[in-house]
């Protein structure tokens, strides 16, 4: 682990980011004032900011409906964000896509997404426009431990197999699909899944960024080097529901309250970067404090940005038509 | 009978039928909620609690909780119809289509006429449709006229709490398979609901109210609107017909054309994409049967060509309304031939 | 003066569904003297349309709802009172009558309507509508084919002001259990045991048409039980009946077919709206609905003929009879008094078909509570 003072304050900013994000947005939902779905990413902060920090703008990663985090981590404007969520003019998608389908092109971020599956294919495909322009770019397929289930993760491990494609399959296993526990809807280990295409895979610890810091590394370096796809099977949790809504009575009492309190990744990150005197805690409080600032300003920018006018309803359905 | 909403409406249609009939079963994603989890079993009955409580009467061997694998378990609902079984298989948001459309179009679809008509296929594919919940492009389209451009497959489009339980068992009791439509926003609306199960055959359009002047049909959730812009035009002297079709496949396209013969005009509300859509099939009919009869071009209320947009005020402009049909209907009214000059 | 003395006329709830209704026509004009009884108005709702009779006496002092307006049920549409009364006095008590209707409104204070309620009768569902309380034997309505306990909107609530008042559906019908054997024994059969499970020992009886047959059917079996019979239009008294109607009732599945079925029903045809052929449509696809009709039809009606007359034998029954028949009934052909016991009172209504407790509700009325009242003594 060899991390400057710089990387482990941008880690943090990072995680830190995410978490102010997603809470905010956990309290301003409950006032009605954000229209449509909301998946929060609270709780997994650590797997895309410790995967994302080993990326550049060549390299492209796909995303779920659980995709605020995989945005900030990959360098998505958190203003443009907010205001999207809001259905806002200047939002990063001019509104028109919202919390679900948040993409920034230009930045390797191919988009949230609304249907489950929807990225490893894509992810496929990025990587093999880098292998055949050869850019050099990796793409990362986030995807959950439901959605490890459908035919098209499996065909896409298959297809980044015997392509030898720079992917990296993340599947962020935070225990459930909606209401289902992924020991209930998963059949095998994810592991011996990807050994069985074979593709090299590891799991993680999803609430330690250290550890998904360096298996990003070790996955990644492969792919850039020619060796091909690897699979990261990153175990983590999320703290609230499915959606906002979600009264999740699926969940022991109090399952969410421990795991917050024992297995934080924020609380852990501090804990090391301290303990091992690579930072200071006013460090980590002023960072806290310009990212509280951050979100504070977003919020209220969003609420004040101007609405999509009529004329925009009709444009961006074609580059020409 | 009591005031029921469409949501209570359609879980008695599958609890009814469950008990009548052994073979029926459940499966989708969280149609109980719960598998395998330390807490409430049951705990979502479906994303919008359509289902709940189906589980605790009936048990997990027929009412089923499948992994994120639609290509999978649509198929495995197709094949379980045609050997004995009779699904009622969940799609969630009929967007999701896209990931088992082959199971649906090519399997299940064509299994009667390729084998002889040795075939049955049982299936209902439950889905949610429509704009209006702020879902966004992915969660909000209509998609019914792919499936109705399907030889093969039913389609079947319930406007109202009482229209979906007869509908929906009515699908259940069929021996094709049926797409059902349900409309996401309209889960709580309410009406009188019989509490005994009823049938409402497919293919017989409903006439919810009748008059001289013009004929609007409408597709699903559409029919509120059609009525509610009716009952305006009423007001200023303007009296409609109001047919639901109920199914887009089968279509009752004599109630169409019997009415565009009384009143000569016709508006077409469908909240699907323009092109080749329910608007634009029945135009196409009307044109070819009831040339004659028309005193004014017909007229399409639909949405754009676009997909849905996530933005409130974007999505409240793409979606048709009562004030669209009004005004579409006096248009034709306003309508006048041009002489040559 | 008191305001007591000024009277309200509000808009009238006819059967379960009505919740706001209009005045299709005025058939006071104000300044005219009412009596009880009297019509008023025609109101109409989007079932049916029906004359209102005046529940009070006096003079007709305002119409406050104008023809064709649209009203919520107990809304005001009269005012009467005396000659004296004032106009100011009137004024006030219309102003203080809607302030207290539109806040009473508001806070959703409705007047809740009797609901009918599903007993358990010897293991199966029969849903009944029990209304009204008093003296000596309650009426027990029961309908004919096809009906149910809606048949009786415009009789059950004006003669259950007096008394205990009891509509039944029949097995196969309305909110009671599908399954049926149709004839006419098993069907008295489970009037009788209804009575039983709600331990009434006497009752008035008014059956229409299947329901005339029923009852008959049911005084003969069990004399005791029988107070007095109304029959109206009944079946049992003749030898056939209209087939057009029978087997067209069961055939008809959309409005188109059903209503020439249901215009045979009234002398005035444009008496069948949309809602009532909508319910009845409504009421056929229930599960078993047809199959009890189809039973039904051919253990009584099978092709036009009526399988039981009971003209030779109601001479038998004690207790008193009065036959209602409308003059232009096209279901079931009036039987020719002469042939029965002269004993009985036999009314014709002239401008009646096969409904007359709807199409002629406030004569019926009046017969049935003046012939009940003889019977009490
Ligand atoms: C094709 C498809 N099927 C179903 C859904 C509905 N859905 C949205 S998220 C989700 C659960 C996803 O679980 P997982 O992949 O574990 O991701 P998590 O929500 O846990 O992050 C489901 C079933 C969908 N959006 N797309
Ligand atoms: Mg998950």
């Amino acid at each position: 682990m060899q991390l400057s003072r710089e990387d482990l304050l941008t880690a943090y900013r990072t995680m830190r980011t995410i978490r102010d994000f997603e809470e905010r947005l956990h309290i301003e939902f409950a006032t009605g004032e954000i229209p449509g779905f909301v998946h929060l990413y609270s709780g997994e902060e650590a797997s895309a900011a410790g995967i994302c920090m080993h990326l550049t703008e060549r390299d492209h990663i796909a995303s779920t409906h659980r995709g605020h985090g995989h945005c900030i981590a990959k360098g998505v404007d958190v203003m443009a964000m907010m205001s999207e969520i809001y259905g806002r003019k200047d939002g990063v998608c001019g509104g028109k896509g919202g919390s679900m389908h948040i993409a920034e092109i230009a930045k390797g971020m191919l988009g949230a997404n609304g249907i489950v599956g929807g990225g490893p294919p894509l992810i496929c495909g990025a990587a093999l426009t880098a292998k055949t322009l050869k850019t050099g770019g990796v793409a990362i397929a986030f995807y959950g431990d439901g959605a490890s289930n459908q035919g098209t993760t499996l065909e896409s491990l298959n297809l980044a197999k015997i392509w030898n494609l720079p992917v990296i399959f993340v599947c962020e296993d935070n225990g459930y699909a909606e209401a289902t526990s992924s020991s209930y809807s998963v059949g095998g280990t994810q592991t011996k899944r990807a050994e069985g295409f074979g593709i090299p895979s590891v799991e993680v610890d999803g609430h330690d960024f250290f550890a998904v810091y360096d298996a990003a590394r070790e996955a990644i370096q492969r792919a850039r080097a020619g060796g091909g796809p690897s699979m990261l099977h990153v175990k983590t949790y999320r703290y609230y529901g499915h959606f906002e809504g979600d009264a999740t009575t699926y969940r022991e009492p109090g399952e969410a309250e421990k795991v917050r309190k024992e297995r934080d990744c924020l609380v852990g990150f501090r804990g090391k970067v301290t303990e091992a005197a690579l930072l200071e805690n006013k460090d980590l409080d002023a960072v806290d404090a310009e990212i509280a600032d951050l979100i504070e300003r977003a919020v209220k920018h969003a609420k004040a940005a101007p609405l999509p006018t009529e004329e925009d309803l009709l444009t961006d359905v074609y580059v020409s038509y | 009978m009591s005031k029921k909403s469409y949501r209570q409406a359609i879980n008695e249609a599958i609890a009814s039928e469950m008990r009548r009939d052994p073979t029926v079963i459940v499966m989708g994603e969280d149609v109980a909620g719960g598998a395998g989890t330390k807490g409430q079993q049951d705990a979502w009955g479906g994303v919008l609690g359509v289902t709940k409580g189906l589980i605790t009467e009936f048990g997990p061997e027929r009412v089923l909780d499948t992994p994120l694998s639609e290509a999978g378990y649509i198929g495995a609902a197709a094949g379980a119809a045609a050997t004995g079984l009779r699904p009622v298989a969940e799609l969630m948001f009929i967007d999701f289509m896209g990931v088992c459309f082959d199971q649906i179009f090519n399997q299940a679809a064509k299994f009667r006429y390729m084998f002889g008509g040795k075939a049955v296929t049982p299936l209902v594919i439950r889905a949610m449709y429509g704009a209006g919940f702020r879902a966004a492009s992915q969660h909000s389209q209509c998609l019914y006229p792919l499936f109705t451009h399907i030889p093969g497959l039913k389609v079947v489009i319930p406007s109202s709490p009482y229209e979906v339980k007869g509908l929906l068992i009515q699908s259940i009791r069929d021996n094709d398979p049926v797409i059902f439509f349900e409309n996401k926003v309209m889960y709580d609306d309410i009406e009188e609901v019989p509490d005994e199960p009823y049938t409402i055959p497919f293919g017989e359009a409903n006439l919810t109210r009748e008059g001289d002047d013009v004929t609007i049909v409408a597709i699903g959730r559409m029919v509120k609107m059609a009525n509610e812009a009716a009952d305006r035009l009423e007001k200023q002297g303007i009296t409609c017909n109001v047919i639901d079709p109920r199914t887009t496949s089968p279509m009752d396209f004599d109630t169409i054309l019997d009415c565009v013969a009384d009143t000569g005009r016709l508006v077409i509300v469908d909240e699907a994409s323009p092109r080749c859509n329910m608007a634009t099939d029945i135009s196409a009919v009307v044109a070819q049967e009831a040339f004659g009869a028309l005193k004014a071009p017909i007229k399409m209320v639909c949405p754009p060509h676009t997909p849905v947009p996530f933005a409130p005020n974007l999505e409240d402009l793409f979606v048709p309304n009562a004030d669209r049909i009004e005004k579409a209907a006096k248009a034709l009214m306003n309508y006048q031939i041009k002489e040559p000059a | 003066m008191i305001t007591g003395e000024i009277k309200a006329i509000t808009m009238p709830k006819f059967g379960l569904a009505m919740t706001e209704g209009k005045v299709a026509a005025w058939m006071k004009s104000v300044g005219a003297e009412i009596n009880v009884g009297d019509d008023i108005a025609d109101i109409e709702t989007t079932k049916i349309t029906n004359a209102y009779e005046s529940p009070v006496k006096g003079v007709l002092r305002r119409q406050v709802a104008q023809e064709q307006e649209e009203l919520p049920v107990g809304a005001l549409i009269a005012v009467v009172a005396d000659k004296e009364t004032t106009d100011a006095e009137i004024d006030q008590f219309i102003e203080r009558f809607q302030a207290e209707f539109s806040s009473d409104q508001a806070a959703g204070e409705t007047i809740a309507a009797p609901e009918p309620k599903a007993i358990d009768v010897g293991g199966r569902k029969i849903r009944i509508l029990d209304t009204g309380e008093g003296e000596g034997a309650p009426i027990v309505f029961v309908h004919g084919f096809g009906g149910d306990l809606n048949n009786w909107m415009f009789n059950q609530p004006p003669l259950a002001e007096k008394r205990r008042t009891i509509a039944i559906d029949l097995p196969g019908h309305g909110g009671s259990a599908k399954e049926t054997s149709g004839d006419l024994t098993s069907l008295a059969a489970t009037v009788v045991e209804t009575l039983e499970t709600l331990g009434i020992g006497q009752a008035h009886f008014i059956g229409h048409s299947l329901g005339g047959a029923i009852v008959l059917a049911l005084a003969l079996e069990k004399p005791a039980l029988a107070a007095s019979l109304t029959l109206l239009a009944p079946a049992g008294l003749g030898d056939t009946v209209n087939r057009n109607y029978t087997e067209g009732f069961i055939a008809a599945d959309r409005r188109k077919t059903l209503k020439p079925v249901l215009e045979l029903l009234f002398a005035d045809p444009s008496l069948v709206s949309n809602d009532m052929i909508d319910d009845l449509i409504k009421f056929k696809r229930l599960d078993g609905a047809i199959n009890a009709m189809q039973a039904i039809e051919q253990a009584n009606f099978k092709e036009g003929k009526q399988s039981t007359n009971f003209a030779s034998r109601i001479g038998e029954i004690k207790a008193p009879i009065t036959i209602i028949w409308g003059r232009q009934d096209q279901v079931v052909p009036m039987t020719d008094p002469a042939q029965l016991p002269q004993t009985l009172a036999f009314h014709i209504l002239e401008k009646s078909g096969h409904m007359p407790q709807m199409e002629q509700s406030a004569e019926v009325n009046g017969l049935i509570d003046t012939f009940i009242a003889k019977v009490n003594g």
